[in-house]
């Protein structure tokens, strides 16, 4: 059996997690997802400023606060933490560990950004798996472009002897997989076991949202968040596994919080696709196995795809999002007001959008209007008021006419102080698939 | 039978693909499945959502897990980053659909009763 423990479900995730995870109970591996699919074009635009940066920092400062506890115990790290510059992210690793002698593993080949127009060219169309649009239709508008590698790659650089692992764009669920396929002897053929691995790693890939986080049940009376416990999976060879979390930590593991987060962001349930294999949902058989530990059985899975997915990130045009808050008496009547004020000036303003939203927090900024009518004595109310356009200077424009409605609109306003909104550049997510034969993983690993 | 909110006897996550939403429905109790089955169609939950799902609802069953997927298309303006709504990836979704109103025998819920 081994133990492999996820400390960070996403960039901004708990900075003390990992170092929670390495200390509080047995592990044999810390996996640690850092990307989103536009925080590969932020860290593209860091690397265009400065050749050594373009990955997440965070990792680095991880390894150097937990670097005695990794190599006096020799867990292994397998982080997607490499963005954009894995091979940076790598040096900067190693200078933080300050561990001579430790062998890191590098996976990169994923940025495909420089090789775009050769592949367009050879009728690799890169087409939206959203709308069926090439790839051309946006191509001078593209900021990056990486491929989703899996499991196996990770695998070989543990194979390899690597105890740390650093990744460009690989899947969450790779993390996971890739120390099982390794330490299992998996072969890339053996559906099943890939399929019970990439579930495990999807169970566990957004950090303690299985373990209580975000859980509907009876989340009352869910003891410590303060001190939530991040998963641990012990994985067997036949492909079976347990999530739990270290014995002394806040949270809870259940049958109830584990099939919410299978069921987060799923799409087809027979069909999970992953670069490794396609996992079949329908067949996982769940079973509380004692306190905050539940079983997995029976996963089934089927053959891999002949594609990798590819995540192309690229400039949208541009947003800005205003808010102001009205008190009692009538306060949804006034935000109502100055909802139309807003709308009446942005026309005699002559100015244009692609899209102009108001919601109003308080009475129906989530549910719509499933929320029902709000109490006539609603304490406050914000209105919430953003537009998106092509135009940057009408936006710009825009972020100015929240101001005046402090003095020149319905009464009992307030929460001016953050100044004006901000003028965002909207970088919107472009997912494709390319044939597996055109890009494949540079997998190397030095000593340090 | 009785007229309830889903939350009475299901609970749920949601989350986002693009500009599709997902809401994973949960049975809190096996038994309460086959009336998850019967009555959240994918017709009721578009109708439920008619204001904010823009396209269509479709519906994967999960009797493994007691669990239906609701895949909610063109719910999230755009998603991701075009977005301009405060919830731009759906996840307060999954707590909008627990408001919609079914029918349940009355013998399932008296047998057993869940807390609210």
């Amino acid at each position: 059996m081994i133990r492999i423990a996820n400390g960070q479900g996403f960039w901004g995730d708990s900075l003390e997690a990992p170092l929670e995870q390495l200390r509080r109970g047995p592990i044999d591996y810390l996996t640690l997802d850092y990307l989103a699919e536009v925080t590969m074009s932020i860290l593209q635009k860091q690397r265009s400023r400065d050749p050594r940066a373009g990955y997440a920092r965070d990792f680095v400062d991880m390894i150097g606060r937990g670097a005695s506890d990794i190599a006096t115990r020799g867990i292994k790290v397998v982080a997607n933490a490499g963005g954009v510059n894995p091979e940076a992210c790598r040096d900067a690793v190693a200078k933080a560990l300050n561990r001579p002698g430790t062998k890191i593993g590098v996976v990169a080949g994923d940025d495909i950004m420089a090789s775009l127009d050769g592949l367009i060219a050879r009728g690799v169309a890169l087409k939206s798996m959203d709308t069926g649009e090439p790839l051309s239709s946006i191509r001078p508008r593209v900021q990056s472009a990486n491929v989703y590698f899996g499991a196996a790659a990770i695998a070989n650089a543990l194979a390899q002897g690597a105890q740390i692992v650093i990744t460009g764009r690989t899947t969450d669920t790779g993390l996971v997989l890739g120390p099982m396929m390794h330490e299992f002897n998996w072969r890339c053929d053996d559906w099943d076991k890939l399929a019970a691995g990439t579930i495990a790693g999807h169970t566990v890939e957004c950090g303690a949202q299985c373990t209580g986080g975000n859980c509907q049940v009876d989340w009352q009376s869910i003891p410590h968040f303060e001190d939530i416990g991040y998963p641990v999976i012990e994985a067997e060879a036949d492909g079976t596994f347990v999530v739990t979390k270290h014995a002394g930590t806040g949270g809870r593991v259940t049958v109830a919080s584990i099939k919410e987060q299978l069921l987060y962001e799923m799409g087809d349930p027979h069909e999970y696709i992953t670069p490794d294999c396609v996992a079949d949902f329908t067949t996982i058989q769940l079973q509380q196995d004692g306190p905050d530990r539940v079983r997995f059985s029976g996963i089934q899975g089927k053959p891999a795809t002949a594609m990798y997915k590819v995540s192309i990130s690229y400039s949208a045009g541009f947003k800005a999002i205003g808010t102001l808050m009205y008190s009692w008496p009538g306060a949804y009547q006034k935000a109502k007001a100055a909802d139309t004020i807003l709308r009446q000036r942005l026309e005699r303003l002559g100015l244009r959008f692609d899209a102009i939203r108001s919601e109003f927090a308080g009475v129906n900024a989530c549910h719509g209007s499933l929320a029902g009518e709000p109490a006539p004595d609603i304490a406050e109310v914000i209105l919430r008021f953003g537009v998106r356009g092509q135009d940057k200077a009408a936006i710009e424009r825009f972020t100015k006419e929240i101001a005046p409605l402090a003095l020149n609109g319905p009464p009992t306003v307030t929460g001016l102080g953050a100044g004006r909104p901000k003028v965002e550049e909207i970088v919107a997510y472009w997912p494709a698939l390319i044939p597996k034969t055109e890009v494949s993983p540079q997998i190397s690993v030095q000593e340090t | 039978m009785a007229r309830v909110k889903l939350v009475t006897i299901a609970h749920a996550r949601s989350g986002d693909k693009g500009d599709t939403a997902n809401v994973g429905l949960i049975a809190l109790k096996p038994e309460y499945y086959p009336v998850l089955v019967h009555e959240v169609t994918a017709e009721r939950v578009k109708k439920h959502f008619a204001e904010i799902c823009l396209s269509t609802v479709e519906r994967f069953e999960l009797p493994n897990l007691g669990a239906l997927n609701f895949l909610l298309h063109e719910s999230l303006d755009g998603g991701g980053t075009l977005s301009l709504k405060a919830d731009a990836q759906g996840k307060t979704y999954s707590a909008a659909l627990l408001r919609m109103e079914i029918d349940v025998p009355d013998d399932l819920l008296s047998k057993n009763p869940v807390s609210g």
